[in-house]
């Protein structure tokens, strides 16, 4: 047998500690998560439970007090600002709660500016903006900018940003907490297809039990650890997602 | 990667025109404050100086009376004689033109509109010496100077004053108690430098003002042309000499006349117009001060207020140089742009201003230099390091940045 490969991420005692004395907060306590690749994990718990931080650490938003971040064996913490910026731009896409799409630019221009800071040449761009736009349901809006989007389109714009590099893993920040309940379903899912039938590995933060039932794998945090880890039943999910 | 960025920030420019004419304006104010306040105050400075010019640098003139007088004054002196005007002419080579003249304010009356002005008597020379020009008619000639006719040319206001659009030339005017032959106008000279009306008089030969008008053979006043501007010091010393001489003054006593140097007049005056100088540096350098500052602000506003931006970029994969790259080129577009539309208005808002003041309009290439350097690395400047501060910020706290 040859020896197995290393998971994508592994996190080992990661600690994150904000402030100093006696005003420390402790958002990550010596965490430590495992994903796999092709997984849907959800990560639920109560707020400032870690959760949210654990996913900064993970995107390399933030960098971790102290413990280990390795991603497919390689060690993440010691690299400096602008690797951590190439790593980004080459394994990772996010979807954030506020979308966080660049104001007054159309849909197209946000989704292609991933690609434009991989150097993809202009035409190929717009190909493959294009694309991710159809697949996340927009095509005909590819000229609209944010203001012109519900927030259930413009979190699809977010995602087809996300997806267009074809990430190793998509990182979900609470994508449906600024939405009503239709579009929710909407988001959830799109991400799960994206899962399933594109392979991509997905990391989700949320507060809403029904909604990490859409994935494979429930993490739960709290006090900066994790204190469960389990598999979702795939049939809950489309219960889940009736019942709602 | 370096054509992309650019392009990025143009179609950024583009894209938030209305941010863009916001930071662009703070330089446009800024560079078009500072030329159009300098150029002006240019314009002054020579117009000054032109003005001194115009008085004619070769002209002398004596006058009774110490140049300091202190307080009661003491016996008033004497004025002088034609038998003086006669000496200078005779004892003195460098002078080319000698002049006497009497003066006094005097009621003007054609028709029914009446109007005052100074009243002067004189000879010929006196128009050589002060560079008048005929507009229309003439001088007087040496037989009305000898024979005390009843004439005179009058200056352009009084023309205005007295006729209108008329023809004065051959109508007769009142001067005071007598009747008088308008036989010319003279070409204006302008409003002078301290607001005196340089065409507000009347010229009438000497022998016609002291016999009709002042009644006394007095001289108040002698006027002089040196050959060459360079001979006035030596005609100035050789007139002091000669006037002591002539009015008895003993070695040790003061001067009971002045003489006045218009060259020296002009040194003066250039001293007025150096400080006005330094004047206008300080208000130049205060005004790059102030439009410095507003560019500042708005630049700093303006990144600021972006910090999400760079986050959402960094987040993306942007390494921090090529956010910063993009945000430095929009800076060195927008200041360079605006500094151009300032030049522009600042250059049209001094030309108008110069022309509206009737003042002459010069160029002054290092003045749009330094505005438009200073101006442009305070936006560049104060466009670059916040956003060099934002794109050091890590990606999450630039994110949750509001």
């Amino acid at each position: 047998m040859t020896e197995a490969l290393p998971p994508l991420i592994e996190l080992i005692e990661v600690s994150k500690i904000y402030g100093m004395g006696d005003s420390e907060v402790r958002a990550l306590d010596r965490a430590s998560l495992r994903i796999d690749q092709g997984e849907f994990v959800s990560v639920m718990g109560p707020s400032g439970s870690g959760k949210s931080t654990s996913m900064n650490v993970i995107g390399c938003l933030d960098a971790p007090t102290s413990g280990s971040y390795l991603f497919r064996g390689v060690e993440l913490a010691k690299l400096t600002a602008d690797q951590l910026a190439l790593f980004r731009r080459h394994y990772l896409g996010f979807v954030f709660q506020g979308f966080n799409l660049l104001a007054r630019t159309s849909a197209l221009e946000n989704v292609e500016l991933p690609l434009v800071y991989r150097r993809v040449p202009t035409a190929e761009r717009r190909v493959r903006a294009l694309r991710a736009l159809r697949e996340v349901g927009l095509s005909g809006r590819e000229k609209h900018t944010p203001a012109e989007l519900s927030g259930g389109q413009q979190q699809r714009v977010a995602i087809a940003r996300a997806i267009v590099t074809d990430p190793s893993l998509l990182l979900a920040d609470e994508p449906t907490g600024n939405l009503d309940s239709a579009m929710k379903l909407e988001i959830m899912s799109l991400l799960r297809i994206l899962n399933q039938e594109r392979g991509i590995t997905i990391l989700m933060v949320t507060h809403e039990p029904d909604l990490a039932e859409f994935g494979t794998r429930v993490v739960g945090f709290k006090d900066g650890r994790v204190v469960s880890d389990r598999a979702t039943d795939p049939n809950a999910a489309i219960e889940a997602g009736l019942a709602s | 990667m370096i054509w992309t960025t650019i392009l990025m920030a143009f179609r950024e420019i583009r894209r938030n025109t209305m941010r863009s004419i916001l930071t662009a304006l703070g330089v446009v104010i800024g560079v078009g404050a500072v030329i159009a306040m300098v150029h002006l105050g240019q314009s002054a400075t020579e117009k000054v100086t032109g003005d001194v010019a115009k008085l004619g640098n070769n002209m002398l003139t004596v006058m009774p009376g110490a140049q300091r007088r202190g307080p009661g004054g003491g016996d008033p002196a004497p004025s002088f004689k034609l038998s003086d005007v006669d000496a200078i002419k005779k004892q003195i080579p460098q002078v080319s033109e000698v002049a006497p003249s009497s003066s006094t304010s005097a009621l003007l009356v054609y028709g029914n509109k009446n109007h005052s002005a100074q009243v002067q008597g004189s000879t010929l020379g006196l128009f050589k010496i002060r560079d008048l020009t005929i507009e229309t008619g003439r001088f007087f000639t040496e037989a009305e100077n000898q024979g005390g006719a009843p004439v005179c040319v009058i200056g352009h206001t009084v023309q205005t004053e007295l006729f209108g659009g008329l023809r004065s030339v051959g109508e007769s005017i009142r001067v005071g108690k007598i009747s008088c032959q308008v036989i010319g106008v003279i070409a204006t000279k302008g409003q002078s430098t301290f607001g005196i009306d340089q065409d507000d008089f009347v010229v009438m030969p000497l022998l016609t003002f002291q016999r009709r008008i002042s009644g006394s053979t007095a001289i108040s006043a002698i006027y002089i042309s040196a050959k060459t501007p360079n001979s006035t010091d030596r005609v100035k010393s050789q007139l002091l000499g000669l006037m002591r001489e002539r009015r008895r003054i003993v070695p040790g006593q003061p001067d009971n006349f002045t003489v006045m140097d218009m060259k020296e007049f002009a040194t003066s005056l250039s001293s007025i117009t150096g400080a006005l100088t330094a004047l206008l540096g300080g208000i130049a350098a205060v005004s790059l001060l102030v439009g410095g500052i507003g560019i500042m602000n708005i630049m700093l506003v303006s990144v600021t207020e972006r910090t999400r931006e760079i986050g959402i970029r960094l987040a993306i994969g942007a390494r921090a140089h090529e956010v910063l790259l993009q945000f430095l080129v929009e800076a060195v577009l927008l200041s360079t742009i605006g500094g151009v539309i300032g030049i522009l208005l600042g250059l049209a808002g001094s030309w108008a201003g110069a022309r509206a003041l009737n003042m002459p309009f010069s160029l002054s290439p290092s003045i749009l230099t330094i505005a438009f350097f200073f101006s442009a690395s305070v936006g560049i400047a104060f466009g670059f390091f916040p956003a060099r501060r934002a794109a050091r910020l890590k990606p999450i706290d630039a994110l949750r940045h509001e």
